[in-house]
């Protein structure tokens, strides 16, 4: 992942886009070329944002594989003006926030599956030792209380903070007002402190970064 | 990890009270290894076994298997077939997937796995009853059909062949007209011609059977029909040979039909 150390104006935060310009070039060249390009310069920002929308490695795969491709598709029908005006990490996002959104929607539908905030931090039975790991490391209490969090919120709070989007971005990858989610974003950190204090009554916060 | 580069710029003051911004911001998580080869397929040239045109032989390969084989295009076509059949990232490869290049060479597949997701269930049973057909020999059409669940569907075998996404590895080449023509091929009927006589069958001598109205070949000693171009066939001795215009008539004559070759019934069922 490329993390620029040109912090963006703004100190409301979020990375600006850094990689999008020699994206679109990339795809403008060459359809296939610029899409090695895409991948390499936004896979952390999909799989992240994957993994902390839906909670479970194996889905986050699954839901980031759909969104490349469903990307890949979408270019294939685009004509050079289309490509030229994309914004490629808030256009892949945007994908990816949909398959995520409809991965819920089947998951809805089918009765033994109830939404993800009533069970939450369910152990995957499918879960590899290295999985394990990876969430362990990841701060795994913390990633399954955002798993409570209702959809909106949970979705504002992880792009923000996990993925680092500016909210102006955030806005239109969920195609609603800034207003709507800077409130989703302040709403769902609060309840994410609600939930933490419960969670550890007392216990003081652990220190530093891991 | 990534995880502290960012955080080790800061949370946004409001945030830093108890580190949950931080904290959040190292949830991230760099993608799997494999995940770009669920998401695009591999390409690579490998030598072919046809001469001239076809030499070169361009192959796409995903974390499945093969699943597309053309000769004789140059990239640019060979990208945008793939693209329009397969919709899927066509990336370079560093190096053929293991057994490619000696299942070429040897006109058998071993171990080399096919990703023929995507095809039709007919489609997908009519390669594999293709798929069956061992290196030297040739069927009918109708063979295909029978072995494909449709005895019927004979000119839907010929379609589904000619769509065949990887010849050469499915042997479709190896499909024949019962008349003894060799029929169609997606590299051309020449082609076709020369990968049989590459395979040591024997194209001439199955059509002058054809020709005289002979479709199967039993053997007087052991009372078993076969196709002209089985193992078991070919082992016949001239003294021993006896012809026939259809398995109805081996049956007639006390024959049993080959469980190698199996052949059937020249009209459909």
């Amino acid at each position: 992942m490329t993390v620029t150390d040109e912090v963006p104006t703004s100190h409301a935060g979020g990375a600006a886009d850094t990689a999008g310009a020699r994206v679109v070039a990339a795809l403008s060249d060459d359809l296939d070329g610029g899409f090695a390009v895409l991948y390499e310069a936004y896979r952390g920002a999909v799989f992240s944002t994957a993994l902390r929308l839906c909670g479970r490695w194996a889905e986050a795969e699954d839901l980031s594989a759909e969104a490349f491709l469903r990307a890949y598709r979408a270019l294939c029908g685009y004509g050079p003006e289309r490509i030229e005006a994309l914004r490629p990490r808030a256009w892949l996002l945007t994908i990816l926030a949909n398959v995520w959104r409809n991965s819920l929607r089947s998951a809805s539908r089918r009765p033994q599956a109830g939404p993800i905030e009533e069970a939450p931090d369910p152990p995957d039975p499918g879960e590899g030792v290295e999985d394990a790991a990876a969430r362990r490391e990841t701060g795994r209490e913390l990633a399954a209380l955002l798993a409570r969090l209702p959809h909106d919120q949970r979705a504002a709070v992880v792009l923000r903070h996990v993925t680092d989007l500016p909210v102006a971005e955030i806005a239109a990858v969920l195609g609603m007002p800034e207003g709507t989610v800077k409130s989703h974003i302040s709403r769902g950190l609060a309840r994410l402190r609600v939930l933490r204090g419960a969670g550890r009554p007392g216990e003081e916060q652990k220190g530093g970064v891991r | 990890m990534t995880t502290d580069e960012r955080g080790a710029a800061g949370p946004p003051a409001g945030d830093a009270a108890d580190g949950l911004a931080a904290e959040l911001a190292g949830l991230g998580a760099d993608a799997p290894a494999g995940l770009l080869d669920r998401i695009a397929a591999r390409r690579v040239h490998v030598p072919g076994p046809l001469p001239g045109p076809h030499a070169d032989v361009q192959v796409a390969f995903t974390d499945h298997g093969v699943a597309y084989l053309r000769a004789g295009m140059d990239e640019a076509e060979f990208a945008a077939a793939f693209r329009a059949r397969f919709a899927r990232p066509l990336l370079p490869a560093a190096a053929p997937p293991a057994g490619l290049v000696p299942a070429l060479r040897t006109g058998r597949p071993g171990g080399l796995r096919l990703d023929l997701r995507g095809l039709g269930e007919f489609e997908a049973a009519v390669l594999r009853a293709a798929a069956r057909i061992p290196r030297g020999q040739v069927r009918p059409y109708a063979w295909v059909a029978r072995m494909a669940g449709r005895p019927r569907a004979v000119r839907a075998v010929g379609s589904a062949l000619g769509r065949n996404p990887v010849p050469l590895l499915i042997p479709c080449h190896r499909v024949t007209r019962s008349d003894g023509t060799l029929g169609e091929y997606v590299f051309g009927a020449e082609a076709k011609e020369r990968l049989l006589r590459a395979e040591d069958v024997d194209v001439d001598g199955v059509a002058e059977l054809a020709r005289r109205g002979v479709r199967l070949v039993g053997s007087d000693t052991t009372g078993i029909v076969c196709y002209p171009t089985c193992g078991d066939a070919r082992r016949i001795t001239p003294a021993h040979r006896r012809g026939f215009g259809d398995l109805a008539a081996a049956l007639a004559a006390g024959y049993r039909p080959c469980l190698r070759c199996r052949p059937g019934d020249s009209r459909p069922a």
